[in-house]
């Protein structure tokens, strides 16, 4: 067992992890004010905005990854502009991977968050603006503490899923080791030059991980949920 | 003073409906606001805080809050609101509760003292009864030193025996802190321990307006002792009838004549009323 571990690389879980924290950190900046103003929202555009956010989910991920590859490549304005202007290649680097996994994760962010926001009691949001305090300072203080459980399943969710990500990565980052190669991609070139002994061991590590991440978010959730009654 | 002439168009439940309110406020009196559940009510009271919009202008001792151009923010507007259902904020104690407003530890547990809740100013709400969460958000609406209280039914939610004592305790602070006071009720007997001016709306207008006395009183010409209930159903016992009617809680048995009981409809408001005796008050 210890001799079968000896040579085995943990380069792309390393990768994944890198990926997933920084794709987390971003998309909970970007989908904080986005889930706010869906949730509170009574605009007709609501619909259109909901659907466009859910998008990612019912995609195939090589119909994403292609588009994403397709406007990030240097045949696009966007490619161009980047690597001209700003001197930042976005494809078949970790940067591109970034960009593909926020398009890819933001409904598992962008979800959890609006519903909790959606459920909370709107005389509390009101009785802070009496207060005199302003949205920034309401969604910080009084929002977000009251919505623990949604706001811990949108990180690790949104975490789990980018670390679980293949189809995009493939497309928009190819293989290249330390660079874009991250395990979901590391176990499909195993199977494919037919080495199932790190096949299996790397799919392991990813079964047992994801489960520990869920049921982490599932123990953490009923505590809360009992704290709260 | 406190002038408010504002209108608005509601999309009620019973269809659409004008708000229309022209009402002049004395500093530091005390109103209870009164109608029928659809009358503009609480819309009325959002309004006057800022949460929601509407034509006309609202002015606060000589402060514009409201004129046709524009409209303050409820963050600017000196106003405490009590909530029918609390809304207090969930994941902060007591104490802190009343400090996210304002940042004045003296004041809090000198309001905290007063409405007796300094034992429990580490609790969190969700462990409160309701009698206790109605204090703290009482408390927490007071800690601006508002110009303006505004209540929603506060009291609807608790049993009699608790309604008594915060009612004592809305009282205190009132006086206390010298705020001009508008509160939604429909408690008669609350309204008039409270308030020293009834306005009821109906449909979104004014109806009424007056002291509690003349408006909670429903006595009428000589009599002197009246009270109005429905009229649940009229039976004929032998030559007579007689009509049941429920008072508030309680049924009563009157006797009618056969065309009194001809002219009546079961279903109906009615009046009971009477003159010619001294009605004996005892201890019950």
């Amino acid at each position: 067992m210890i001799e079968m571990l000896d040579g085995l690389e943990f380069g792309p879980f390393l990768l994944s992890f890198k990926l997933a924290g920084i794709t987390t950190l971003i998309l909970f900046m970007i989908s904080l004010p986005l889930a706010w103003y869906l949730s509170q929202t009574h605009s007709k555009m609501k619909p259109f905005w909901e659907a466009l956010t859910a998008l990612p989910i019912v995609l195939p991920p090589s119909v994403l990854g292609f588009y994403i590859l397709v406007a990030l490549s240097q045949s696009s304005p966007i490619g161009v502009f980047f690597e001209d202007v700003l001197g930042i290649k976005l494809v078949f680097n970790f940067t591109g991977l970034v960009v593909a996994s926020c398009f890819y994760s933001l409904p598992f962010m962008v979800q959890p968050l609006q519903s909790g926001f959606e459920s909370i009691n709107k005389n509390m949001l009101e009785a802070s603006y009496i207060a005199g305090k302003g949205k920034m300072e309401t969604i910080l203080k009084v929002a977000l503490p009251n919505i623990k459980p949604a706001l811990m399943s949108a990180i690790i969710v949104t975490f789990a899923h980018t670390v679980g990500e293949f189809g995009v990565v493939l497309m928009v980052g190819g293989s290249i080791p330390n660079e874009t190669k991250v395990a979901s991609v590391a176990i499909y070139e195993f199977v494919e030059v037919m080495d199932y002994t790190k096949a299996h061991i790397y799919s392991a590590i990813m079964v047992i991980m994801s489960f520990l991440v869920l049921l982490s978010v599932y123990m953490f959730n009923g505590k809360q949920k009992r704290s709260f009654v | 003073m406190i002038q408010i002439d504002i209108n608005k168009k509601l999309h009620g439940a019973n269809g659409e409906m004008d708000l229309c309110v022209r009402l002049d406020i004395l500093q530091g009196d005390f109103i209870a606001l009164a109608g029928q559940s659809g009358s503009g009510k609480t819309t009325l009271l959002r309004i006057l805080a800022g949460l929601e919009d509407s034509n006309g202008t609202i002015s606060v001792e000589g402060e514009i809050w409201q004129d046709g151009k524009s409209s303050l923010m409820p963050q600017k507007r000196k106003i405490g609101f009590v909530f029918q259902d609390y809304a207090l904020f969930g994941n902060m104690s007591v104490e802190q509760n009343l400090l996210y407003v304002q940042k004045d530890r003296a004041l809090a547990s000198k309001l905290l003292e007063l409405t007796q809740l300094s034992q429990l100013k580490d609790r969190m709400p969700s462990t409160l009864s309701g009698g206790q969460k109605q204090r703290v958000s009482l408390c927490r609406a007071m800690m601006n030193r508002p110009q303006l209280l505004l209540m929603d039914e506060p009291l609807s939610a608790l049993d009699p025996t608790m309604r008594t004592k915060l009612q004592q305790e809305i009282l205190a602070l009132h006086k206390e802190f010298g705020t001009t006071t508008l509160m939604v009720s429909h408690d008669p007997s609350e309204i008039y321990r409270l308030a020293q001016r009834v306005v009821v709306l109906n449909w979104g207008k004014i109806i009424n307006d007056g002291t509690p006395k003349d408006i909670l009183l429903k006595t009428s010409g000589s009599a002197k002792f009246s009270f109005e209930g429905e009229l649940l159903d009229i039976v004929q016992v032998d030559v007579i009838y007689v009509a049941i009617v429920a008072i508030g809680q309680q049924l009563v048995e009157v006797v009618v004549s056969d065309d009194e009981a001809k002219a009546l409809e079961i279903g109906q408001s009615v009046s009971v009323s009477t003159k010619a005796f001294t009605p004996r008050l005892k201890r019950v």
